[in-house]
């Protein structure tokens, strides 16, 4: 059937815009002498923002011996500087608990989306990719699949179709979706990516996580390959989870097969359980 | 109870000429109970001459407590040589890292990675056990209790509170005055106000009473301005501090590298000369490697 031009960009058009808090705080952030307290001035007017992080200075994970009620508290008792690093890994997670999550396979799909964005910070670590960089291969690979939160959220039942196609043709889900839609998640995705002015690597990235080319960067690479092993590992469900193998050149550049890789990731539950809490209240 | 400095620079080692008297080695500070417990709070590169002390006394348990994990306070537990042989226990605590969701074992074996040093944590022939901390839980060091408090550092960071016997050091660990992020004018300068007041009453309450104060002074309040937000305290902010818990002797610590000996003792003495002697005062005193306190 597929839709027309027209149509795509009005659907592109209706997805929320990026949180303007979320792209202020990586704005400010990105100075490292950033003034507290417009730091805090954009977290504190931004509810949702507010509620997660008051939800993780009060888990355990923080293990404080008193209830933090607010922003300014939580700076005062865990300092700005904690409260910062936590923003920049809640602020992204944002984007996607906002999308809403109506039913299982979405959560199953946020699941993935976790579970790639774990991974995908774990290989940039194995290439020695600072810790500080790192938070933006979780990122990407949290993000990749966002193409298919928009189409389904845009059109349920008729994303219900592809999936059903996929399955019932045995259809790469992104066949499948441009036989319904004319167009595949991976370039709706780099074109929501666009319209909320995200850094071209990482447009390329949701464009690319599919179609792997030698010239993509380790960002992009990690982000494929993190795909891939999280389909294996059976990390939630993107839709399409036919085991595949790496490229021979990214075997090389990790030094390892898909197989080997996903063995040297260990337990991710533990932190896979603490990213879900950013999702699920 | 007996306090032994081994360490009391910060941020990093300074060997040389200028340093002598006081000492380069980064913190570690040694607390032995009436019954000879071992206690050792933090594993600066200071740990290295304490652990050669130990060989007559092995096999030994000894109760590692790590205020916070950066590199000034874990670097000599490589080398913390009791690690190496078998029959010894080392009890380590210490608090979670919630930015990248490790606890204290994993921070601390990351440390021991290949690339980093030649053993691995495996390979390690003493029995290493791991406590990650909450804030406030009591843990038990021999005959001694150790609690703590979240202090005002750039990562979680505990101030730790010695108790034996009647007896009680508190340990600062990386400390920094809290400030108002916000000027007067803001309208939520005041709402700010009352938190910091808690929490250094919090703070206050904590530390009340103890025999021997250690504390975080890297600056003077000249340093403060170019360095606030570091996570430091000054010598000004510590006497008030010392003064309102009612402390019986401070021992100022984690002196600034960039100080030598004789630049040392000149801030410290401009330091009393500006808070004249008032009754019930604690005494004032800079930690000097090798120095040792009885309380």
């Amino acid at each position: 059937m597929g839709y027309s031009a027209k149509k795509l960009i009005r659907l592109v058009d209706g997805m929320p815009a990026f949180p303007p808090s979320v792209y202020r705080i990586l704005q400010l952030t990105s100075d490292i002498n950033c003034e507290p307290k417009d730091l805090v001035r954009v977290i504190d007017h931004d509810p949702v923002l507010t509620l997660k992080l008051l939800q993780l200075v009060n888990s355990p994970y923080f293990g404080l011996s008193r209830q933090i009620g607010s922003i300014r508290q939580a700076v005062v008792f865990v300092g700005i500087n904690t409260i910062k690093n936590l923003v920049l890994t809640i602020a992204p997670m944002e984007m996607l608990s906002r999308q809403g999550t109506d039913n299982r396979w979405m959560e199953n799909l946020l699941a993935h989306a976790i579970g790639v964005g774990v991974i995908a910070k774990h290989l940039a670590r194995r290439c020695g990719i600072s810790e500080v960089e790192a938070t933006d291969y979780f990122v990407a690979g949290l993000l990749h699949d966002i193409g298919k939160m928009a189409l389904h959220r845009f059109k349920p039942e008729d994303y219900k179709d592809a999936l059903r196609l996929a399955k019932k043709k045995g259809l790469p889900l992104l066949e499948a979706e441009r036989e319904i839609f004319g167009v595949d998640h991976a370039q709706v995705g780099a074109m929501l990516g666009d319209k909320w002015c995200l850094p071209v690597e990482l447009v390329v990235s949701m464009e690319k996580h599919h179609d792997w080319n030698p010239n993509l960067s380790l960002l992009q690479d990690c982000v494929y390959a993190a795909n891939l092993m999280a389909k294996r590992l059976r990390v939630g469900n993107s839709g399409n989870d036919t085991p595949e193998h790496l490229p021979r050149e990214l075997e090389q550049r990790f030094g390892a097969k898909i197989e080997e890789l996903v063995g040297t990731l260990g337990d991710l539950s533990g932190e896979m359980n603490f990213t879900q809490i950013l999702i699920h209240p | 109870m007996k306090v032994k400095f081994w360490g009391v620079r910060g941020s990093i080692p300074t060997p040389g000429p200028s340093t002598v008297k006081y000492g380069g080695n980064t913190t570690c500070i040694e607390v032995r109970t009436d019954d000879n417990d071992l206690i050792i709070l933090d594993a600066g590169t200071g740990i290295f001459p304490m652990a050669m002390t130990l060989f007559p006394e092995l096999p030994i348990t000894c109760h590692l407590f790590i205020s916070h994990t950066h590199w000034d306070h874990i670097q000599g537990l490589p080398f913390f040589i009791p690690s190496f042989i078998p029959g010894n226990t080392l009890r380590i605590h210490g608090a979670y890292d919630p930015i990248d969701r490790r606890d204290i074992r994993e921070i601390l074996s990351g440390q021991l990675q290949y690339c980093y040093f030649p053993v691995r944590e495996a390979e390690l022939k003493a029995r290493l056990e791991y406590v990650t901390l909450k804030e406030r839980q009591v843990a038990q060091a021999g005959s001694a209790t150790v609690t703590n408090i979240l202090m005002n550092h750039p990562v979680l960071c505990f101030g730790y509170r010695i108790e034996c016997n009647g007896k009680s050091v508190f340990f600062t660990g990386d400390h920094e005055q809290l400030y108002n992020i916000y000027g007067p004018d803001d309208p939520e300068y005041h709402e700010y106000e009352q938190y910091m007041t808690q929490k250094n009453q919090a703070i206050v309450e904590f530390i009340r009473g103890v025999d021997v104060l250690i504390a975080d002074t890297s600056y003077t309040v000249e340093d403060y301005p170019a360095k606030k937000g570091w996570g430091h305290s000054t010598y000004d902010a510590n006497i008030a501090m010392a003064r309102a818990a009612g402390v019986r002797q401070v021992f100022f610590t984690h002196h600034e590298p960039t100080r030598g000996d004789a630049a040392l003792e000149k801030v410290f003495q401009d330091a009393m000369d500006r808070h004249p002697r008032q009754p019930g005062d604690p005494e004032f005193a800079l930690a000097r490697e090798g120095l040792v306190f009885e309380l």
